[in-house]
């Protein structure tokens, strides 16, 4: 089992160390003329004001909530799907059960317009 | 210690095939789009533009590295990299070919033969994300936040409808190794079985990947390039292969999961499997490039409408379908 992520760790390795690499060579070889203008933020032209960290619209933070929510039930139907076939139709009906409760969480947060964007 | 060399050859082998095929896939973007909007696309360096990709590499080291005044120094420099090590990472579990004998051992064409690779593949795609929103957070830019904070929002709510695709899958095969699942094609690609879920794992692919006509985090038009506004030189350049890097996989994983891997109507006996699979995997990222130049941009209001009111129902109706027909066969 654990011999199943030796290649991995190497290919990360490998990967990390491209990136990196890359990264600082071209910092090495590139020119460096920094100007006042130049280290400014790029706005398109209009006058600069940073920071730029200002309160994004709350129904991101929402999105990210139903996404946690939904993406760990859809995580327990995989050991599900895997042993489908032994479990046979008990499974099928626990698990309608199971996505019975979590379209009702769908229809909830549907009602409340949290999927709207306008 | 012959399977730790025999995984090194294995590692540096597919790492630079895949790292060729990134700067070969921009060169053909470039191309395709070009003759789809009647231009020749790059033809100056080399034939056909065929040294592009190497001059344009060659160019971005010898860049200047601008780094603005008011960026938080540390993030800014390593988003990239978050960016694309997780791309690069996904290609470890996808098999390219039928196992084949080298000085009388057995090699699988495979980095390592997972038996949750499809949980693998999710959840590393899942930390690519974390790339571009770092990248758009760090630069301490509106356009970059903006163009973060969308890609962060549409990609979660992508792999939700990906994750339930790959159930409907799951159920079929009752395996999450890529191996088995195209062991279990060779009869009949899961194409024809999962149709359905073949569409919904394209679109979504495509979201997750903010491919166009998805690509709504880089909106050239709105948002000035979006999360990478801030960034030159190298550090751009790894944003754009982690990119052609997600590309290149999600087709590899399309072409392992629907079109049979390496396996074509019993035409495998006479040709390499790893052509067969290249090929297949050719033909899709002409497909990705195909309809970029086709389709126009979707607006952010109707891409989250798509993906959470449209894809998600299908995708829960397609598994209680699969579900019920696998329990009806049995």
């Amino acid at each position: 089992m654990v011999e199943n992520f030796v290649p991995v760790l190497i290919l990360f390795l490998l990967a990390a160390a491209f990136g990196l690499g890359t990264v600082a060579i071209s910092s090495l070889l590139g020119p460096k003329r920094p100007t006042k203008v130049k280290q400014e933020t790029y706005e398109c032209g209009m006058v600069v004001d940073p920071p730029a960290y200002r309160p994004f619209h709350v129904k991101y933070y929402l999105i990210a909530m139903a996404f946690v929510v939904f993406d760990v039930e859809v995580v327990f139907l995989y050991p599900w799907a895997v042993k489908f076939k032994q479990l046979g139709l008990f499974g099928l009906v626990e698990m309608l059960v199971f996505i019975f409760i979590l379209l009702v969480g769908y229809a909830y947060i549907w009602k409340k317009g949290v999927l709207e964007w306008e | 210690m012959d399977f730790v060399i025999e995984s090194i050859i294995k590692v540096v082998v597919v790492f630079v095939v895949v790292l060729l095929s990134v700067a070969y896939s921009t060169l053909l973007e470039r191309k395709l789009l070009g003759w789809i909007q009647q231009r020749h696309g790059p033809n100056r360096v080399g034939p056909w533009g065929l040294l592009q990709p190497l001059a344009d590499g060659l160019k971005f080291f010898f860049k200047e590295d601008v780094v603005p005044g008011n960026v938080d120094k540390l993030v800014y420099i390593i988003a990239p990299v978050i960016s694309l090590v997780p791309a690069l990472l996904i290609v470890a579990v996808i098999p390219f070919g039928a196992p084949i004998t080298v000085f009388g051992r057995e090699v699988t064409m495979q980095i390592t033969d997972m038996n949750m690779a499809l949980l693998y593949i999710i959840g590393l795609s899942g930390v690519g994300a974390y790339g571009g929103m770092l990248g758009g957070w760090a630069s301490n830019n509106r356009f970059g936040l903006l163009g973060s904070m969308r890609s962060a929002a549409q990609g979660i709510s992508y792999e939700l409808g990906m994750g339930l695709t790959l159930v409907s899958i799951i159920l079929l095969t009752g395996t999450m190794s890529l191996a088995e699942i195209v062991a279990y094609q060779q009869d009949g690609w899961l194409l024809w079985k999962q149709p359905v879920a073949f569409v919904l794992f394209i679109i979504c692919g495509l979201a997750e990947i903010n491919r166009a006509p998805f690509d709504m985090p880089e909106a050239e038009s709105e948002l000035a390039c979006g999360f990478n506004i801030e960034y030159s030189s190298m550090k751009f350049a790894l944003f754009f292969m982690a990119e052609y890097a997600h590309t290149i996989s999600l087709a590899a994983i399309i072409t392992c999961l629907f079109l049979g891997g390496w396996n074509l109507f019993g035409l495998e006996a006479y040709v390499p499997p790893v052509l067969i699979f290249l090929g297949k995997v050719f033909c899709l990222i002409f497909f990705f490039i195909w309809e970029r130049g086709t389709f126009p941009r979707l607006r952010y209001d109707q891409i989250m409408n798509l993906g959470w009111k449209w894809l998600m129902p299908i995708a829960i109706l397609n598994l209680i379908v699969t579900a019920g027909v696998v329990i009806a066969m049995s």
